[in-house]
């Protein structure tokens, strides 16, 4: 991880002065009165559906210039089919847009995948004991929503809180089937593992709890991700370097995704999410953490904006147990190569093939 | 010649009693209604309805699947009028493709209720979008599209022949109604495999899901095809053979039949063992951890549907067609309760990491699914009242009726 990349916000600012005669800018604000083709075909586009909605979303904002960054964000391509230049000119429009909106210098980093790097995650289940502290690192840095009303309260991480489960002397006579004909079971177990609403939303005095055992769980960031074969329009998909991404200006909101994640690692923004200014993180990126629109779908990406620039994830970084590692998994010397060589690891639900990058192992 | 068609359709159409616009009148209430809430979901976002994180699809993704069902279920007019040649049949063919037609109209719109970026669509359309051939979706918008297009053509080029007076083409009409057939059971097929080639969701995740859906559509449309006919009879010169209704009946009762087997095997394979990939079907019929939001859902659905089913054996209820409404209407409704409250909602709960949750739909999300059901309704009676014109000869080219009209 050999990646030694200037602070975001400074290349930024880099960047966008080298940038202010780029050959076939789509930003409006820039040459407001030239009408290049681009202007004249996106004309052309307002006889359709979408434009008819664009406009809508145009006559609401009183902002001119940012109206128009928002008109031509609605026009871009797939992340993944854009050149470097379309790439670069929209990290422009994206990060002055965010910067007029939350009143601060916002970078938007565009840094691809480096070549030699997979990246791998590992929890040592027997060392987290519930703090939720990486959960609440993970909304900070990551501008999830964090509203009151239903729905607009957005967590990538959930801490289950599971029962000890336990036999019990007192249930011995109690059989199985219960109170019918001749008993042929036992019944005198607690159930444990069984998750009810609002049990990663646990709030004890003190942790670990004597009565309970943790299981963080988050996007696994699958080899084989379910969620990626199903999105009809290609925005989900894994990088090079392993986490499995959004582009959030493509995505449809079809939520087919949410569908097929076995993990429940993908979060719906019902409404614009709730992100106040002072709150917000501007070292964002692309793929990863910059600021979300209502209709789309989000998750984990272990940070992008940290771990390409060789930062642990945030939620690495805040445990307080060090149970939670992250390295890469084509070095040999990283950790969580180590880890895979020497412990005993699992994966969740290892049976639907899904070959997650994030382990389980125990001391 | 086309102008004159058109005219002459608009013209015919545009002209109704009183009770024809009280009906129009009170669906186009609803289609503004919906208007209004399609334009509160895409600026408020769907936080107006009742979906969460957990229950991320609900009463739209259920409604949308039961109506490609119906849509599907047009084939059993065109199946018995074009394969065994059935005159009753044959005579109202055109009137399942006006079906057809609507159903999945009514289905696009609630693709486009259910998403969150409607304005969006164009991104599966290439050339400027990107269409993907590993997902359902994608290929259940192409299905959904192309039997759009097959029905259009069908029906409205035997309306053409009608109105013009010109014979029918079989040489290419004929095969465009077989292919039309096939292809209506493919659009349910592929809307079965959207929801069942998910592991994450155990209650979906077997492969009886496709059979399912194609004999609950063979029950449901039907069902819906009997009512319109009999309500076509009594407001119509239009008549509808005895014989037509009869054997629609009899496929009612025999899909229904089967469906309610199938849905009772389901029953019994996972119950006997019990695990906790059945945690959704026991959330259905009983509830867990004290949640029991859809059992009632359940219960009704299985009385309606078993209740349809020994009614069709009466005589009394098979041969008196005012007394077969009740029964149709019954397996419709248990049917469309069956197919959304009783096997999508409950995809959802448990959520996969075994969360239970209760889904409460909101005023918006009923008042939206009621719109819909008036669009569709509505583009309904418009092309049912054309096509029984033309069927009656009151629109004819050149035709004296048309022209003094």
């Amino acid at each position: 991880m050999a990646i030694n990349q200037q602070p975001c916000a400074g290349a930024a600012q880099d960047r966008s002065s080298e940038c202010t005669v780029p050959p076939a800018s789509a930003d409006p604000a820039a040459n407001p009165l030239k009408t290049t083709r681009r202007d004249f075909l996106r004309a052309g586009g307002m006889l359709s559906m979408s434009s008819l909605m664009g406009t809508a979303a145009l006559m609401t904002q009183s902002d001119n210039a940012n109206a128009a960054t928002e008109w031509a964000e609605h026009f871009q391509k797939n992340y993944r089919l854009m050149t470097p230049e379309e790439k670069n000119e929209s990290r422009l429009r994206l990060e002055r847009r965010y910067s007029d909106e939350y009143g601060k210098k916002v970078a938007v980093d565009t840094t691809e995948a480096q070549p030699g790097m997979l990246m791998g995650y590992a929890l040592n289940i027997r060392k987290c004991i519930g703090c939720r502290r990486c959960v609440h690192a993970c909304v900070a840095e990551n501008n999830q929503s964090r509203g009151t009303r239903p729905g607009e309260k957005i967590e990538w991480i959930q801490v289950l809180r599971m029962e000890r489960g336990k036999f019990e002397q007192e249930k011995m006579n109690h059989g199985y089937p219960e109170g019918l004909g001749i008993q042929v079971g036992g019944n005198a177990y607690t159930p444990a593992g069984q998750v009810l609403e609002g049990q990663y939303h646990y709030n004890p005095k003190a942790v670990p709890e004597a009565d309970a055992t943790y299981m963080p769980i988050a996007c696994m960031q699958c080899e084989k991700p379910p969620c990626v074969k199903v999105c009809p329009v290609r925005t989900t998909y894994r990088e090079g370097d392993g986490p499995v991404v959004i582009d959030y200006n493509w995505c449809i909101g079809c939520k087919m995704c949410m569908n097929a994640c076995p993990y429940w690692a993908r979060r719906f923004n019902l409404t614009k999410p709730v992100l106040p200014k002072e709150e917000m993180n501007p070292v964002t990126h692309y793929l990863g953490n910059r600021p979300r629109m209502r209709g789309v779908v989000e998750k984990c990406h272990w940070c992008l904006q940290r771990s390409r620039h060789n930062r642990y994830p945030a939620c690495v970084e805040v445990c307080p147990v060090g149970a939670r590692k992250f390295g890469n998994l084509l070095d040999p010397e990283s950790e969580v190569s180590k880890i895979l060589e020497r412990k005993n690891v699992f994966r969740l639900k290892a049976e639907l093939n899904t070959f997650p990058k994030f382990f389980y192992f125990y001391d | 010649m086309l102008t004159s068609f058109l005219t002459d359709y608009v013209r015919y159409v545009l002209k109704g009693g009183t009770k024809f616009y009280a009906w129009m009148g009170s669906l186009a209430f609803f289609i503004l209604a919906m208007l209004f809430v399609f334009y509160l979901q895409n600026t408020d976002g769907l936080i107006v309805t009742g979906l969460t994180s957990q229950i991320s699809d609900g009463l739209y993704l259920a409604n949308l699947v039961f109506l490609v069902g119906v849509a599907a279920g047009a084939v059993t007019i065109v199946f018995p009028a074009y394969v065994y040649h059935h005159e009753g049949m044959h005579k109202v063919a055109v009137l399942g493709e006006m079906l057809a037609i609507s159903a999945v109209i009514m289905v696009m719109v609630f693709v486009f209720a259910h998403m969150g970026r409607p304005d969006r669509l164009w991104h599966m359309i290439p050339p400027r979008g990107i269409y993907s051939f590993s997902s359902m979706l994608g290929w259940d918008v192409m299905v959904l599209n192309g039997y759009l297009i097959l029905n259009f053509v069908c029906g409205f080029y035997y309306l053409w022949c009608k109105y013009t007076g010109n014979p029918i083409n079989q040489k290419w009409f004929i095969p465009l109604v077989y292919v039309a057939i096939a292809w209506a059971l493919s659009i349910h097929t592929v809307t079965a495999f959207l929801m069942a080639n998910n592991p994450a969701r155990p209650m979906w995740f077997h492969s009886m899901m496709p059979i399912r859906f194609i004999t609950t559509a063979f029950a449901a449309g039907p069902a819906l095809i009997i009512l319109i006919f009999l309500v076509i009879r009594k407001n119509t010169k239009f008549w509808v053979d005895d014989s037509a209704i009869k054997l629609l009946t009899t496929i009612v009762h025999f899909c229904l039949g089967i469906a309610i087997f199938l849905t009772l095997s389901e029953v019994v394979v996972e119950l006997y063992a019990r695990t906790e990939h059945a945690n959704g079907l026991y959330y259905l019929m009983f509830g867990l951890h004290g949640l029991t939001g859809l059992v009632p859902w359940f219960w009704s659905s299985l009385v309606l549907m078993v209740g349809a089913f020994v009614m069709f054996f009466m005589p009394s209820f098979r041969n008196d067609f005012d007394k077969l409404r009740i029964p149709c209407a019954m397996a419709f409704t248990g049917i469309w309760i069956e197919k959304g409250m009783g096997l999508i909602v409950p995809g959802y709960i448990p959520s996969p990491i075994g969360e239970v949750t209760e889904y409460h739909p909101s005023f918006v999300e009923w008042l939206m699914v009621l719109g819909i059901w008036a669009f569709g309704f509505f583009i309904l009676t418009i092309l049912l009242k054309g096509a029984i014109g033309i069927l009656l000869g009151e629109i004819k080219y050149g035709g004296p009726a048309a022209a003094a009209k």
